[in-house]
């Protein structure tokens, strides 16, 4: 069972590389891609299945022991992670081959989509599977140099200008992760997690204080922690609909990722607690605020995609096992129902020519279908009763209560607060793009739509096209496992209550790392003490 | 732990120097700061590893206490290699940036200035460019073999020295004009072969 964990990276990249030397045979990358995909969430499946019944997976690589070599780490977040990712990944595959179907392929260079896409599991892949430090940087910058490739695809003038904006941020939140995990070297002399996760906490309080800041501020860049999101909601919606849904499911939860494990490792004690809340909450209102304003429904779903980031974070910043459960949760619900409201959007431009508010309508009648995916995941996005948007916010509270200090009760109203605004934002959207006739567009007022503001890349161009049932397919099944979140929430819920039970106390996975105790490796990396690495 | 006080000084100027760099608006000078930044985060991991000593080699089963610690230079490594593949992927955008600031998105789709020629005038192109290559050729056979050749050849010597004036001017400037009348017409007949000749 553990060879699935270096598998699960090592699949996608090799068929990347098959993917790259079919080139111009379009069916064969087709295949290639779908298939070592498939092949990814089969055995992500498996593995959660595994981990949860046995206790988590841990690979050394090439042999080599824990704090000298690379070790590899599967426990039932990083299961659940690598699973969702998986589906996102198929999912979002499958539509743009029925786009690249659609479009003949004359749109994109797609001799490099599959590749690309291909790494970007890969690098996603093996940041959820890292159990040291660097290999999750190496993971991040797979994912994001195959990100630079997929959001500046084609070469056009908007995307070059977004994609440079975009390359630059991620360049220096790496920058910064590498310093913090020079500095952490120096401070503990590891990188393996497990170890450092023993070491922390016998370091001063300032320094677990700036290491774990250097931390953050490099995470909550990827993952569009309020101050540092102001990058996400103008580059995400240039890219094409397909690389933009997997980019808002999957790229950001790396970072939210990154945080839950960094948090609960490193920093038992939860020490970030109020900083972290102040985050989420202005994360919360500054994004819906954003949503508020925006015409276009790209932009508008990628600002509530900054704005929802701050459950998680709270959930994190409340740091008992209920509430890491809750995020978690979470985290699978806003994965899935992000994507399927962004493929949602990529039909609604198709179908209606645009994304602009202001240019749509009479859709509920022209497209009934595309209108049903965008009503129930708004509806799911937006937290209302049944669905799992309204079950992982009422987690969160619920665990929030259970503390009772009065920030967090201040944090829950900014919580609800957000939930009613995307609620208003999304039924806006609605009402302008499906439900108001089409010849009412023309000459249309209202104080619902006095604040809009267009795209600034907007150039007011209206131009349909078709769109396959593969697409419709695809996002139908995103919709359909969105809606079995809801229907399984309690078995789902009591898995990551499970994981949550492991990542809360950071012994489980310590131990899962070194059976034997930590006892016998001496030493730090002053240069002196090594022996034992090579026995 | 001790680290050398000139590597953390460098460090930090390279810090400092990079990120000031990094905010200017020209691309060019963003890539400089990324790769000033870049490396002194490097320095940063390689200033980690504590004081200088013997090569990390280890043969047989002995531990040298000089030794020094190699973990940051395993880092270090693929730190590197992954600045070295941004970098050239950022130099690519930024051409592609200049290549767009410059035309535009048609930049793509500019019709090519030759499309109105006939397929004689396209001939004529490519066949006198050919016969500069020959006239240059033949002008340093020329040259190799001395003044004394030249008295035997003087015609077409002449001829190569005016082709290979006009190889000098852009590739679609008619070469025509600077060539003396009959050598052009003999090329005319027998592209190609006056070198051999």
């Amino acid at each position: 069972m553990t060879a699935l964990v270096p598998l699960i990276v090592a699949l996608p990249l090799l068929g990347a590389a098959i993917a790259l030397m079919l080139g111009q045979r379009r069916r064969l990358q087709v295949i290639v891609s779908i298939m070592s995909l498939s092949a990814a969430a089969v055995m992500s499946a498996v593995l959660l299945v595994a981990v949860d019944r046995t206790g988590p997976a841990v690979v050394k690589v090439g042999g080599w022991e824990a704090p000298w070599g690379i070790v590899l780490v599967v426990d039932r977040l990083s299961a659940i992670m690598l699973l969702i990712a998986a589906l996102m990944l198929l999912g979002v595959l499958i539509f743009a081959v029925g786009q690249g179907i659609i479009d003949g392929d004359a749109e994109a260079p797609v001799s490099i989509f599959h590749p690309t896409y291909l790494v970007l599991a890969a690098g996603l892949f093996n940041a959820f599977v890292a159990g040291d430090l660097f290999t999750m940087y190496v993971g991040f910058e797979m994912l994001l140099s195959a990100s630079y490739v997929l959001l500046t695809l084609g070469g056009t003038g908007a995307r070059i200008r977004v994609g440079i904006t975009y390359i630059v941020v991620s360049l220096v939140s790496s920058l910064l992760f590498l310093s913090a995990i020079a500095l952490i070297y120096g401070a503990t002399g590891t990188v393996t997690l497990a170890l450092i996760a023993e070491r922390m906490p016998q370091l001063p309080g300032d320094v677990q204080l700036i290491l774990g800041l250097l931390l953050l501020i490099a995470f909550g860049v990827k993952a569009a922690v309020f101050p540092m999101s102001f990058w996400l909601p103008d580059s995400y919606p240039t890219a094409p609909a397909p690389v933009t849904a997997v980019f808002a499911g999957l790229l950001t939860k790396v970072g939210v990722y990154a945080i839950l494990r960094t948090q609960t490792l490193f920093f038992p004690e939860n020490q970030f607690s109020v900083p972290l809340m102040v985050v989420a909450a202005l994360t919360m209102l500054v994004g819906i605020l954003g949503a508020l304003a925006q015409a276009d429904i790209k932009r508008l779903l990628s600002f509530t995609l900054v704005s929802h980031i701050g459950y998680m974070l709270f959930g994190i910043a409340i740091g008992t096992p209920l509430a890491i459960a809750a995020t978690i949760f979470y985290v699978v619900h806003h994965i899935t129902v992000q994507t399927t409201l962004f493929l949602a959007a990529g039909l609604i431009d198709r179908v209606g020519g645009t994304t602009s508010l202001s240019r749509l309508g009479g859709l509920l009648k022209s497209a009934p279908l595309v209108a049903i995916l965008f009503f129930l995941g708004a509806l799911n996005l937006g937290g209302i009763p049944p669905f799992s948007g309204f079950l992982g916010k009422i987690a969160l509270f619920q665990a929030g209560t259970i503390l009772g200090d009065p920030i967090i009760y201040v944090l829950i109203g900014a919580g609800a607060l957000t939930s009613l605004l995307t609620l208003y934002a999304l039924a806006r959207a609605w009402n302008m793009a499906f439900w108001r006739p089409k010849k009412e567009v023309a000459d249309f007022t209202s104080t619902m739509s006095a604040s809009l503001v267009e795209d600034p890349q907007d150039e007011g161009i209206v131009l349909k096209k078709t769109i396959s049932p593969l697409m419709i397919g695809a996002t139908t099944s995103m919709l359909v496992l969105t809606l079995g979140l809801s229907v399984f929430a309690g078995p789902i819920f009591e898995l990551t209550a499970r994981a949550a039970a492991n990542i809360s106390s950071p012994s489980t996975y310590i131990d899962a790392v070194f059976p034997n105790g930590t006892g016998y490796i001496e030493g730090t990396n002053r240069g002196t003490n090594f022996e034992g690495g090579t026995e | 732990m001790s680290a050398s006080l000139t590597l953390v000084i460098v460090m930090a100027v390279m810090y400092a120097a990079g990120v000031y760099v990094m905010l200017e608006r020209s691309l060019t000078r963003v890539l400089i700061g990324f790769l000033l930044v870049g490396n002194a985060t490097n320095l940063l991991i390689f200033i980690m590893s504590g004081r200088p000593g013997s090569s990390p080699i280890v043969t047989g089963t002995s531990l040298d206490d000089s030794m020094v610690d190699p973990i940051p230079q395993v880092l270090m490594l693929t730190a590197i290699v992954i600045n070295f593949g941004i970098t050239a992927l950022l130099l690519a955008l930024i051409y592609r940036s200049w290549w767009l600031a410059q035309l535009g998105d048609e930049g793509d789709t500019l019709t090519d200035e030759h499309a109105a020629e006939t397929p004689a005038e396209v001939d004529e192109t490519f066949r006198s460019s050919s016969d500069d290559d020959d006239a240059i050729a033949e002008s340093i056979d020329e040259f190799e073999r001395g003044d004394g050749a030249h008295s035997d050849e003087e015609g077409t010597g002449a001829a190569a020295g005016a082709a290979a004036h006009a190889a000098d001017a852009p590739r679609h400037a008619p070469p025509v004009v600077v060539a003396p009348k009959p050598a052009d017409q003999d090329r005319a007949t027998r592209p190609g072969e006056e070198g051999s000749r």
